[in-house]
């Protein structure tokens, strides 16, 4: 299909509704590749109430999201689940986001987040849905899953019970809990893997933390960051995508383009608005405008991602929001609001 | 120099005066005292605003507001579009209560109610009053 022409059919699809999932191009003209689409969902902490009650607000979400990917033409070769699939950890949590997700009638590649993993430190997902790290190819682009959101052994092992432990990492402003990172030993796999492939294939790495330090009191954060971005800057083309910030955010370091795709769940307000602390958000991302303090589905919008000739552009279509572009500059290198990033006029007022 | 003098004496005299305005001085135990008071509350306050109990569905207030950001209690009294119009910080609470948390209503004067906005009050300390803003 030609890039105008699935443009096209996408911009109908996003004049109908406002979707909680992100679709992805990745596009390649001419070249021996072939165009490609994958979709994107993430983040949808499907909670536990009692027996077979769960959170309606959450798993409403997600059910709302795998009925908008089986509607999607042209078809994602592939979905991705960004992580958090679960709130706590549980087994019927995992049992009941699994389930709507087995509506889905696209192959998914999981990502592990935060709730996912530390109640049995990732064993039932695992069971469920294979390792926590791997990698594969598709259609000339080198796909890398980490999972980002590993702490020390010590931070692990001092809690009473994995439900302990668990609810401490679910508290996103705990300050019992401890920074994320990737860790030596998927460090030493990612270069490993990597060694493989040739400089000039394309990168797509997923992770559920931001593999950049954003801000540490709310564990928008990862550790390991610096040593993560050192091993991908060989390559020409590298975009990272990440779940956890329930909100819109980009950034350029090098020659890796950031991006983070929206929750099903529910918004998170940017770390600026907390005035106690200073933050780190990228300078490039211009933060959404939220008028109202609690509109449940802010920050769950629709965004329609191209990865064209291997550089991004995301679309969102946002429920109370104008939709918004964020593409790649060519000349300044770096993705842009395509609107807000010139005169840096803040769209939004926090309140 | 007679005049930077009496100038002298002038701030001295102000000073004194200044100084000696108020009758009855608040004694320090009185002001740790208070502070402890009103710490007690943030400190509920906060233990509240991150129990799975205080709604009926496990929902804490916290998952949408960490550090209670977003709340902005200083833009309090304003038009508050899920009540269709101007409401005080507590009645917004109490949405937040009846809705993702699937909760029942707190009275206003119940200790958990001032709990609630001495916390989320405290978190946006030194932030200015912008009452009515969005």
């Amino acid at each position: 299909m030609e890039r105008r022409n699935f443009l096209k059919s996408a911009g109908a699809l996003l004049a109908g509704s406002v979707l909680p999932i992100s679709l992805v191009e990745v596009a390649f003209g001419k070249s021996k590749h072939e165009n490609f689409t994958f979709a994107y969902i993430s983040d949808s902490h499907i909670q536990q109430i009692k027996g077979n009650k769960f959170v309606r607000n959450f798993d409403r979400g997600l059910v709302r999201a795998v009925a908008e990917c089986n509607l999607m033409d042209p078809k994602p070769d592939f979905v991705i689940y960004g992580g958090d699939l679960a709130q706590l950890g549980s087994k019927p949590e995992i049992d009941h986001g699994l389930e709507i997700m087995s509506a889905c009638k696209h192959k998914v590649h999981y990502v592990m987040g935060e709730h996912d993993y530390y109640l049995d430190l990732g064993q039932y997902w695992e069971s469920q849905l294979g390792p926590q790290w791997y990698s594969f190819d598709h259609k000339g682009v080198h796909f890398v899953v980490l999972n980002s959101i590993i702490v020390d052994e010590k931070w692990t092992n001092k809690w009473s019970s994995g439900e302990e432990r668990m609810g401490v990492m679910a508290g996103l402003d705990n300050p019992l809990g401890s920074p994320f990172m990737v860790g030596a030993a998927q460090r030493a796999w990612l270069k490993n893997d990597l060694a493989k492939v040739s400089k000039d294939t394309p990168l797509v790495v997923l992770s559920h933390s931001p593999l950049q330090k954003i801000y540490k009191g709310w564990n928008f954060w990862t550790d390991d960051a610096e040593q993560i971005q050192a091993i991908l800057k060989p390559f020409k083309k590298v975009n990272v995508f990440y779940g956890h910030v329930h909100q819109i955010q980009y950034n350029q370091i090098g020659n890796i383009s950031f991006h983070s795709v929206m929750a099903t769940a529910w918004p998170w307000p940017y770390p600026s608005t907390y005035s106690q602390a200073p933050s780190q958000l990228p300078k490039l991302t211009v933060e959404m405008n939220r008028a109202d303090p609690f509109f449940e589905r802010d920050a769950t919008g629709w965004q329609f991602i191209d990865v064209w000739s291997g550089n991004t552009s995301m679309h969102f279509q946002l429920p109370e929001n104008s939709p918004r572009t964020v593409a790649y500059n060519k000349k300044h290198k770096q993705p842009e609001d395509t609107k807000y990033q010139s005169d840096r006029i803040p769209p939004q007022k926090h309140y | 120099m007679k005049s930077i003098h009496h100038v002298a004496i002038a701030a001295t005299m102000f000073l004194v005066y200044a100084t000696s305005a108020f009758a009855d001085e608040f004694t320090d135990q009185d002001l740790k005292n208070w502070e402890q008071d009103f710490q007690t509350a943030v400190i509920q306050g906060r233990k509240l605003f991150t129990d799975p109990n205080l709604g009926s569905n496990g929902v804490v207030c916290a998952q949408c507001h960490p550090n209670g950001a977003n709340t902005h209690p200083e833009t309090y009294p304003k038009l508050q579009k899920q009540l269709g119009r101007v409401a005080v910080m507590w009645e917004m609470v109490n949405w937040c209560i009846r809705n993702p948390l699937e909760g029942k209503d707190l009275s206003p004067d119940s200790p958990d109610m001032i709990a609630l906005q001495a916390y989320i009050t405290f978190e946006r300390r030194n932030v200015k009053l912008a009452p009515g803003k969005h």
